[in-house]
């Protein structure tokens, strides 16, 4: 009796939960079928066609052709590791100081990053551009990466995991002879890197969905990361969608593919600093 | 006077001379905090006293031509309807969009905070949306809406003009919302409930309370602070939705009025017409809107947060 009750409710829950995920995943199987169709069979409704009659690669070829994906993933790339990179190094260092560390004005420059945190970032957006065009720095990856350089929000983050660590180290270290800078290159911060790996997934993550920034300071196709690009070209191929649908599984595909590999890590890294924002 | 000093020092258990190590805090300190503080100036602070400054006035092109025109931005919001009914579009979308997905997103991390075959596929697969790039969400989502070819209205047996009827358009927009962020949600509270001991719940069963029961008593209470903190950064983000309108919505749409958000006629008045001041009005009311929200959340958290 128990057992049989237990097994229909394990199969009520694998029910909700097929149902959910076959929800999420129609989009992803949508762009992927209409990608192989031609545009007739995109667009026929009597008969409607789900499945491709043949497996064409046609759309993925003419967009590979005419938009020079190579130059976007590059751009993306660089755009990502810039961002990944100034915001852990910075992030890092202010952290441990705000964790760990007496200073004057402490509180009141905390409390500036806190107060960042809670500003809607198109508020920054104006100036942010005027700036850059004011050095004549627009269609750089520079201009890309540039609101990205610090992080309060990793400030934040690293404080948070340095100020879980036990205070015993830092004294052991410090009897040994340390000063405050080899305290922290070589016994505080190797300790908080998986904090460090969540906040590299969480901006690189974020700096691939970004599409504002991009869209109003890299206006010149050469030097657009991935998002903007597709956002432009939408523009372009307005009703052809096996073409446009092929040219999102080029954009989407890297990091989709990442994330398969790395999907734990995906998945810790979102929970551990999205959990702390 | 030294002396007094001296003996608010002591009093404070605080040794007379400082340490080296005392001492070099502050130099180290500065040094750490100094390129984060000086870019958060430089790319934050500043330009927020910059976008302040500007609703003042009314900008040319490129920042330049500035005129001073006093208040007047602020006037012709007041009286701005296009801006007000984007504020309500923008309040309803949130409204709509962001309890729904907390919703679905409780219930699916409940059903998975088990040892169960799949479990992991069925986290990969609901976190999936998350990361696409929007631009192809947005356009992979417009497909499906195309009222003559789109896949829904094939499903459905429909003739429904998803993104183009002002009355629908607007749930349509929530729905891609909904969808998107389901999986992120659904992680923070995995997170959330895996932090709850298990005991509680061995204890409530002795108790009776088991299903449903001991979902309402023990898991919604427990996993309250997590779900206060989705719901206040997710409302915030609801509030600054601008890319699947973007995207969507098309110039000539009879439903963009009924659908625009804030964030997009910010974007349309700064980069598009050109007129950066009334933009940066715009954006100040939406921090106006942002920090009221939040600080009414703030307050009310007290009724219903359980913090132990």
């Amino acid at each position: 009796m128990r057992s049989s009750k237990n097994l229909f409710t394990t199969l009520l829950i694998h029910l909700v939960l097929i149902i959910f995920s076959i929800i999420m995943i129609i989009p992803f199987a949508w762009m992927i079928l209409t990608a192989f169709k031609t545009v007739t069979e995109s667009t026929s409704v009597n008969p409607f066609v789900i499945f491709p009659s043949k497996w064409l690669p046609d759309a993925f070829i003419t967009v590979w052709e005419n938009m020079n994906f190579l130059l976007l993933y590059k751009n993306t790339l660089l755009l990502i590791f810039w961002r990944v990179v100034c915001a852990c190094l910075t992030s890092t260092f202010a952290g441990y100081a705000f964790a760990r560390l007496n200073f004057k004005g402490k509180n009141l420059m905390f409390a500036l990053v806190l107060f960042q945190m809670m500003i809607p970032s198109q508020i920054f957006i104006i100036p942010q551009y005027l700036m850059v065009s004011a050095i004549k720095m627009t269609n750089t990856i520079f201009a890309l990466v540039f609101p990205g350089l610090v992080s309060a929000f990793g400030t934040f983050l690293m404080k948070q995991a340095y100020m879980s660590l036990p205070k015993d180290l830092e004294e052991a270290a410090r009897l040994d002879g340390c000063n405050i800078l080899q305290t922290f290159l070589f016994v505080m911060a190797p300790l908080t890197r998986s904090t460090l790996a969540a906040l590299a997934i969480f901006t690189a993550l974020f700096a691939y969905k970004d599409l504002m920034w991009p869209l109003v300071i890299n206006t010149s196709n050469k030097m657009m990361p991935l998002s903007a690009a597709l956002a432009t070209m939408q523009g372009q191929y307005s009703s052809n969608y096996p073409e446009l649908m092929a040219a999102s599984l080029i954009a989407s595909l890297p990091m989709i593919i990442l994330y398969l590999f790395f999907q734990k890590q995906f998945i810790q890294g979102i929970a551990t600093s999205g959990g702390k924002l | 006077m030294m002396n007094k000093k001296n003996v608010a020092i002591s009093g404070n258990h605080r040794r007379p001379g400082l340490t080296y190590w005392e001492k070099s805090q502050n130099l180290w300190g500065w040094l750490f905090i100094f390129p984060t503080m000086l870019g958060l100036v430089i790319l934050n602070i500043w330009p927020m006293l910059q976008s302040f400054y500007q609703t003042f006035f009314r900008t040319g092109d490129f920042g330049r031509g500035n005129i001073y025109i006093g208040g007047q931005n602020y006037i012709q919001l007041l009286k701005d309807s296009e801006v007000w009914q984007a504020l309500w579009n923008t309040l309803k979308l949130t409204l709509l969009q962001v309890p729904v997905s907390i919703a679905i997103a409780l219930v699916l991390a409940v059903l998975l905070n088990r040892k169960m075959r799949g479990r992991a596929v069925y986290r990969a697969i609901f976190f999936l949306p998350m990361i696409a790039a929007p631009a192809a969400v947005a356009m992979v989502w417009k497909w499906l809406y195309n009222s003559q070819f789109g896949l829904l209205n094939h499903l459905f047996h429909t003739k429904i003009e998803w993104i183009s009827n002002p009355a629908i358009a607007w749930i349509s927009i929530a729905v891609i919302g909904i969808w998107s962020s389901i999986g992120y949600n659904m992680v923070l509270f995995l997170a959330g409930l895996q932090d709850i001991p298990k005991d509680y719940y061995e204890a409530g069963a002795i108790d009776g309370a088991t299903g449903p029961a001991a979902f309402f008593r023990i898991t919604l209470p427990l996993l309250s602070p997590m779900i206060f903190f989705v719901l206040v950064t997710s409302v915030i983000s609801g509030l600054q939705v601008f890319d699947s309108i973007y995207m969507i919505m098309s110039k000539s749409n009879p439903a963009l009025p009924k659908t625009q958000t804030i964030v997009y006629l910010f974007y349309q008045y700064s980069f598009v017409n050109g007129n950066k001041g009334y933009g940066s009005t715009i954006v100040i009311l939406l921090l106006a809107v942002i920090m009221l929200i939040t600080a009414l959340q703030m307050k009310l958290q007290k009724k219903w947060v359980f913090y132990n």
